[in-house]
């Protein structure tokens, strides 16, 4: 008994617990149990990939990438530019297929967005070098200052683009960008099916699926085994041959692309591209949910991706409307948010012997 | 010569750098120092306290402290409640400070219990606390207040009895409680409680059978009855009985009290000598005392330039405010020379020769956490009662990042703060902060950009300090011992 709570955590017990509760709750209120459950699968599906950007981080040995936000930067810019040049509403495109205009407006999102993503990880790649041992507290605050860097590119560029830009000749970009025009909802809408109420996104979960699949292809190639050695004992894999610095690299670039995937999976998932601060939180949505799959800032895995992602918008979707019926004033659901995320960080943070271990 | 200039710039890069961007930006703002000037001596007022609490976790070696989040909410939770009991003027404002002190230190002895389980990784984990306090905290003001507790104030309390309302206005409560402390009643106090002190201090004295120094003793007395007697001259009352002390009037009085105290040091400095010969090396200089009357004399001087007196008379200090501010920073000074203050280094120099000096670290961690949360709780409501209003869930979530920011713009790192740093930090943080948006407004049309841009100033001035702290920590064990050890030492002398 025991050796299981340790095998599968406390922390997991009593969310797993948590989860069950509001399912049981949800059914006791008599709620649309079907259709609560398709949320939680498309919010799964939106989420995954940005959760599943702590992968190759925590893997190379950087720790839980607060800093996504990076990369959720660049895959924002992706999505603007392919707003911009219009590219859903070419009407070459839509002759063949509206989805699949949709579908070739996000996929040249996603490929902008990696590209600068590869250059932007690859200098906080190369910041990150510099600052071994005190990687999440730079992180943190180098992702803080870029969204609000960022702030003021919004600001600035110079689109013109009727959906982009404020209406009646505001200055700058909208807080919120709608995507119904663009790719809102192409990899949810593509194969859906729904049985009564309950809908399963098929599109988006076939690609998150995909993005696992691919990690995990990467993770047993010679470079990712390589990585994660240099991620687990950098010491060990230094005599070994390998290159860590290099290894922590690849990494970070790897990180900060998948961000860059994920916020345009959860845009369209969404609906909307959230600009400004929008962003500014989403590394500890992430981080949270792989840590509630079981995830240490030392190691983590796929499975932690896809059971923490699951638990966590599992209890974020029903926590809302069950909460509400209980006490229907303010936002409570919003409270639990906090509580459960930060309160997951701070608990893996204090189990890990301290940043640097040096005394 | 050239390298001390060189080694000089370098090492105060920060501040310079600041110092050029507050003047460009105050200039391209095109706003008279009229306004900037009495702006900033209000947020000196409000938000120095706060930055300096900031300056004992540093010390012991904790980093910069993102907990006075909670500290702020402490303040926030007795602040509310006083407001609910409708308490007001300085006897509300010092029950407020009395309720928050409890909540203050039993947070901050469990914030200190917690990093002492997360050490080396305080600063993150601070950061998350304060997000995970932030749930705690809506959670208290939105449902137990008026939901567990019942709470009936239709002005407090939202429409349906439960949860508080966004804004709480502090107008007929303590706004500006402690700003407006007559000058007369701070000194009448003042001389009560030095009479009180010296009769204790008399008394253990007397108790203790040590020797006591009554020619000394009778001297200060005297002093302080004749300066107690001087406030009942009718015009000198009249000045004291005002509330705000004009910066011009301040001005005056701070160059005459020099000039007084230099003559004094000089009579007693001649008085001395006559007396005895043999009082061992004397370090006092006459040219020092000539120096300083000359800069009182030339600052007495400058007042009367049209340009600077203009701004002199516009800016009136709330003195009871700057009185706090300047006691916490003897507060800093004097905790340093004690036995806790030295420990509280030595565990921040290195916790392995603390504990094998025999300093229990966990315990001393723990009592930086408890002074700079309190501190920090204190702070918050000087802030607030300057504001006049409490914004429910957003006063405080600002905090520690500003207190931070500003801290490091004064030239303090992870390692090393200064309460000259902090109010200097202060000054060239908040100049920016007043005049970025209206700066914004005339480079690029639009006052957005000059808000943006002073946030990432605060985010990025903290993500650079954290950065370079982090760089040395790896870059130091790459040089040789003798180098490092240098350093450390230097640095000991530096603090």
């Amino acid at each position: 008994m025991k050796s299981m709570i340790n095998k599968f955590g406390l922390p997991r017990i009593i969310i797993a617990g948590f989860f069950l509760l509001l399912v049981m709750g949800a059914a006791y209120f008599d709620m649309n149990m079907p259709q609560l459950m398709g949320d939680v699968l498309r919010r799964w599906g939106m989420f995954g990939i940005l959760a599943l950007a702590m992968v190759p981080a925590v893997q190379c040995g950087i720790g839980l990438n607060f800093g996504i936000s990076m990369g959720i930067v660049g895959g924002l810019l992706g999505g603007i530019i392919v707003i911009q040049l219009n590219i859903a509403q070419n009407p070459a495109l839509v002759a063949i297929h509206p989805l699949f205009a949709g579908w070739a407006a996000i996929l040249t999102a996603i490929l902008i967005g990696v590209v600068l993503a590869v250059g932007i990880g690859y200098l906080y790649g190369l910041l990150l070098n510099k600052v071994k041992g005190s990687e999440m507290t730079v992180t943190t605050y180098v992702g803080f200052s870029v969204i609000a860097f960022m702030n003021m590119v919004w600001m600035l560029l110079p689109f013109d683009n009727g959906e982009l830009i404020w209406p009646n000749a505001g200055k700058g970009m909208r807080n919120t960008i709608s995507l119904a025009s663009s790719f809102s909802e192409v990899m949810s809408k593509t194969g859906e099916f729904s049985i009564g109420d309950f809908s399963v996104p098929t599109g988006m979960l076939l690609f998150f699926f995909f993005m696992c699949f691919l990690m995990w292809l990467f993770m047993r190639s010679r470079t990712g085994l390589a990585m994660s050695a240099a991620g687990a004992n950098p010491m060990f894999a230094k005599a070994a041959g390998i290159n860590v610095d290099k290894m922590r690299l690849v990494g970070t670039v790897l990180s900060t692309v998948l961000a860059a995937v994920g916020i345009l999976v959860y845009a369209q998932g969404y609906g909307f591209m959230q600009l400004y601060n929008g962003p500014m939180m989403m590394g500890f949505t992430s981080v949270a949910a792989v840590l509630i799959g079981g995830a240490t800032p030392k190691r983590a895995l796929i499975v932690h991706v896809l059971v923490g992602t699951f638990l966590f918008q599992g209890i974020m979707t029903l926590g809302l409307p069950v909460v509400n019926q209980i006490l229907p004033e303010g936002n409570l659901s919003e409270v639990m948010r906090m509580i459960i995320s930060n309160g997951i960080i701070i608990y893996a943070l204090t189990q890990t012997k301290g940043g640097d271990g040096r005394e | 010569m050239n390298k001390k200039i060189k080694d000089f710039l370098f090492q105060n890069k920060v501040v310079i750098l600041f110092v050029i961007l507050c003047v460009g930006a105050t200039i391209a703002s095109k706003q008279p120092l009229t306004f900037v000037i009495p702006e900033l001596f209000t947020r000196i007022a409000r938000n120095s306290f706060i930055v300096l609490s900031l300056i004992i976790p540093v010390i012991a070696g904790m980093g910069l402290n993102f907990g006075i989040v909670i500290g702020a909410m402490a303040a926030q939770i007795a602040l509310f409640l006083t407001t609910y009991w409708g308490l007001t003027g300085i006897s509300g404002f010092i029950a407020t400070v009395a309720l928050a002190t409890p909540f203050s230190v039993l947070f901050g002895y469990l914030v200190g219990r917690l990093f002492n389980r997360a050490k080396g990784s305080e600063m993150i984990c601070g950061l998350v606390l304060g997000y995970l306090a932030e749930g705690f905290y809506q959670f208290i003001f939105l449902f137990v207040f008026g939901g567990i507790i019942a709470m009936n104030n239709p002005t407090l309390m939202i429409a349906t009895g439960v949860g508080v309302k966004n804004t709480i206005d502090l107008k007929d409560t303590v706004k500006y409680a402690l700003d407006t402390v007559p000058m007369l009643t701070i000194l009448e106090i003042g001389f009560y409680v030095f009479l009180i002190a010296t009769a204790c201090s008399l008394g253990i004295k007397f108790f203790k059978k040590q020797a006591v120094d009554w020619k000394k003793t009778g001297l200060t007395v005297g002093i302080a009855v004749v300066i107690y007697g001087l406030s009942f001259i009718k015009p000198i009352e009249q000045f004291l009985s005002a509330d705000r002390l004009l910066l011009l009037s301040a001005v005056e009085v701070l160059c005459f009290a020099t000039v007084v105290w230099q003559v004094l040091q000089f009579v007693l400095f001649k008085v001395v000598k006559k007396n005895s010969e043999d009082a061992g090396p004397n370090t006092y200089d006459p040219r020092r005392s000539l120096a300083y009357i000359g800069a009182a004399a030339v600052v007495y001087g400058l007042t009367y330039i049209p340009a600077l007196y203009n701004v002199l008379i516009m800016v009136k200090l709330p003195v009871m405010t700057y009185l706090c501010i300047a006691a916490l920073c003897g507060f800093n000074n004097i905790l340093l020379r004690t036995r806790l203050g030295q420990n509280m280094r030595t565990v921040g120099q290195s916790r392995v020769v603390a504990n094998a000096a025999g300093i229990n670290v966990d315990r001393t961690r723990i009592i930086a956490m408890i002074f700079s949360t309190v501190l920090a709780s204190w702070g918050q409501l000087i802030f607030l009662q300057n504001v006049g209003t409490m914004s429910t869930y957003g006063a405080h979530t600002q905090v520690g990042q500003f207190a931070i920011a500003a801290l490091l713009v004064g030239g303090a790192s992870v390692q090393k703060a200064t309460n000259k740093q902090a109010l200097l930090g202060i000054v060239l943080f908040h100049t920016l902060f007043i005049v970025s948006p209206l700066a914004g407004k005339e480079l690029f049309g639009d006052p957005v950009i000059g808000e943006y841009f002073r946030v990432f100033v605060s985010y990025g001035v903290i993500a650079m300090a954290l950065a370079m702290h982090a760089w040395k920590k790896v870059a130091k064990p790459k040089e040789e011992d003798s180098v490092s050890i240098d350093e450390s030492d230097s640095q000991i002398l530096r603090v």
